[in-house]
């Protein structure tokens, strides 16, 4: 059975249900390998295909991909036992975010997961020392332009980056899950008070405050570039922890619309869910890669970049932004 | 840890953090004897200086080494 | 991809997409007598694309992609699109190669052993593993060694040679009969012309051998032959490895375990014929 591979369903259908890579054919799995890097999910379908039947070639791929992903975890891990050491003598609660803490609690969302920089999130009454600290243990900025420094602090919801002298390894130290200047606004304090601590003194959110941050961040916070894998990031808490008091956190944070519509385009993409509406156009954006791992639907993503930096900032800030950013080039 | 002795230097893959050192004495002497459980800077002084004959060094001298280990992460305060 | 084309080269499979006719012709015609990828299924792709539309016509440069991409790559002249392609491959290879511990050496082996010859660009890797291959060694690679991590062998990758600037001159000489690319004069790196290996080593290519002895030449200079002690051997060769990092602990155990069993060279040489006879040498002293 061929079917004509022209977007990233044919991978959605993979990790879901992944009996129906049966029939495969050379130019299927060539493609479906393909798009599963692109979108960086190939450690994932390595874990979700792993066992069943397939030609050795792919055998060989997935088990690199695997590895890959291993190897990955354990640099993550210690870049997280890194930061908690050179955090221990800051009072204050260390929140591990999105890829590291998942595979630091062992969810099912961490296999096979490839993990870039190191997320954090601490009380926004603590950045400065947190900051000091970390500078004091060998990390340094990235970049040294004080016009974005001053934009970074005042308006982000993160410090501006830093990476490890030795490792060469960022950390990005948030103080909430959205940018300040987007209209949303989280109840920081709350994700901070409902955390779940692990052996090792670093914490994680609770479930229902990771599919909050999870839904956040992949409609407020960006072009919807890997919307796929932050979808199934959310599929895989919601099949780990459910979804009970989800709404009621969802309402606390000001996200409600924003984790429904997360849900239903789970349901869409990874079960048997119909998309309609507006929905459609969010499925058709995410699945928009093809065989050859190329981004297609320019005219969609477009639209979903430029919405995505009219949600950071508001137009009349955002203007002077590029004006000046523009001034500076 | 996994250890290769090179010549003066000694290759150190770091399992845990997936890192590859280079260390000269008295580092993978320190590495040994830290190995076995956690010490003090005065009886590590003395078994690097018995054990090893490494027996020119000094408190600061140890400890200077031993801060070194620990900003790359190989070995901890306790 | 309007335009694509699929080789394997050792145990590695490629497949190369592109938006213009003439890059994937070419390859078709120097690795005609290659194989293809196992199970019709490539390790890597590559993509030859141009940015815009209008590109592909007007003055047409070519920008690489693939399953890996650095973005700020320049893009090169459709007339090179062939060093286009070979450049993409190597990118992935330095990128994602994982069964392998990937060495930035050029291999050549007899009876079963390998010499691997490693060093810094214009060192003259690639033009010495091409004459030993004209003095009757089988030759494995001009590029990259693969290392198995777990037998200690080391497997042939035995791509279109890339010849430099004089290099070309001596190649031609040496392989008078050699299948060679086109011409590109002054490219980023210089002149540049690509040549097919031999058959033999194209037959050969799924035959690893066992590392005997490593080499670091150095071009230019009077003959002198010394050896390189086993911590400076190891730093370089963990230098010249673009996925040691990537493979950790068995990258770690085969490159002591090389570094201990066999012996580190570091040769002097003012030409061709000169490193010829000390590598010789060397092999008979094994």
């Amino acid at each position: 059975m061929v079917r004509p591979v022209n977007d990233a369903r044919i991978l959605a259908r993979a990790l879901a249900d992944p009996g129906s890579i049966v029939g495969l054919d050379a130019d299927g799995w060539t493609a479906l390998l393909t798009m599963a890097r692109a979108e960086q999910l190939i450690g994932t379908l390595a874990m979700r295909l792993d066992g069943l039947q397939m030609p050795d070639g792919v055998q060989a791929i997935l088990a690199d991909a695997r590895a890959a992903a291993e190897h990955g975890r354990r640099a993550a891990l210690w870049e997280a036992e890194m930061a908690r050491r050179a955090l221990s003598a800051v009072d204050c609660p260390v929140i591990l975010l999105k890829g590291t803490a998942f595979v630091a609690a062992g969810l099912s969302a961490g296999q096979g997961r490839l993990i870039g920089d190191l997320d954090i999130l601490v009380p926004h009454a603590s950045i400065d020392a947190v900051e000091a600290a970390l500078l004091a243990a060998g990390w340094e900025w990235v970049k040294p332009d004080p016009y974005d420094d001053v934009y970074y602090r005042r308006w982000m919801h993160e410090l501006p980056p830093l990476i490890h002298r030795e490792r060469d390894r960022m950390i990005d130290v948030h103080h909430t899950i959205l940018p300040l200047t987007a209209r949303i606004t989280p109840d920081a304090a709350a994700l901070i008070a409902g955390s779940f601590t692990l052996e090792n003194g670093l914490r994680t959110l609770s479930p229902n405050g990771m599919l909050v941050h999870a839904a956040a961040h992949l409609f407020a916070d960006g072009d919807l570039a890997g919307g796929l894998r932050n979808l199934w990031d959310i599929r895989c808490l919601i099949e780990e922890f459910g979804t009970n008091g989800l709404d009621m956190e969802a309402k606390r944070h000001g996200l409600s619309r924003e984790v429904a519509r997360s849900l239903r385009l789970v349901d869409a993409l990874f079960a048997e869910g119909t998309a309609r509406g507006a929905d459609r156009l969010y499925i058709r954006r995410i699945t928009a890669r093809d065989g050859w791992g190329r981004p297609t639907r320019p005219i969609t993503r477009l639209g979903f970049y430029v919405r995505s930096h009219l949600l950071r900032m508001p137009p009349a800030m955002l203007a002077r932004h590029l004006w000046t950013k523009w001034r500076k080039a | 840890m996994l250890i290769a002795p090179l010549d003066e230097f000694t290759a150190v893959y770091h399992r845990a953090s997936g890192i590859t050192h280079l260390l000269t004495e008295p580092a993978p002497q320190i590495l040994a004897v830290l190995g076995e459980g956690a010490s003090s800077l005065d009886v590590l002084l003395e078994r690097l200086g018995r054990d090893y004959d490494l027996d020119d060094g000094t408190r600061e001298a140890l400890a200077a080494r031993l801060e070194e280990l620990v900003e790359a992460g190989l070995i901890e305060r306790a | 991809m309007r335009y694509a084309f699929s080789v394997r080269i050792g145990p590695i499979g490629f497949r190369i997409g592109s938006d213009w006719r003439a890059p994937i012709a070419e390859l078709r015609s120097l690795y005609r007598d290659y194989p293809k990828p196992h199970d019709g299924i490539p390790d890597f792709t590559v993509r030859l694309f141009a940015r815009r539309p209008w590109r592909r016509i007007i003055r047409p440069s070519v920008e690489i992609g693939g399953d890996y991409m650095l973005p700020e790559a320049a893009p090169l002249p459709l007339r090179q699109g062939l060093l286009a392609a070979e450049m993409a491959m190597n990118l992935q290879m330095a990128l994602g190669a994982r069964r392998y511990l990937l060495l930035h050496a050029s291999a050549v082996a007899r009876d079963g052993r390998a010499v691997l010859m490693t060093g810094i660009s214009g060192a003259g890797k690639s033009t010495l593993a091409t004459l030993l291959a004209a003095k009757g060694w089988r030759f494995m690679g001009d590029e990259f060694a693969l290392l198995d991590a777990a037998t200690g062998l080391v497997h042939a990758f035995p791509r279109l040679i890339s010849l430099k600037n004089e290099a070309i001159a001596a190649a031609e000489l040496a392989w008078p009969d050699a299948r060679m690319g086109p011409l590109m004069p002054a490219t980023p790196k210089g002149d540049i012309r690509h040549m097919v290996p031999d058959a033999r080593a194209i037959a050969a290519m799924d035959t690893p051998a066992l590392p005997a002895l490593l080499v670091f030449p150095r071009y230019g200079f009077e003959p002198e032959t010394r050896p390189v002690p086993p911590a400076e051997a190891f730093v370089r060769m963990t230098q010249a490895s673009t996925n040691y990092v990537a493979l950790g602990e068995p990258g770690f155990r085969s490159l002591t375990g090389l570094i201990a069993d066999i012996p580190s060279v570091a040769i002097d040489y003012p030409d061709g014929a000169s490193a010829i006879e000390q590598v010789e040498a060397l092999w008979s002293a094994l």
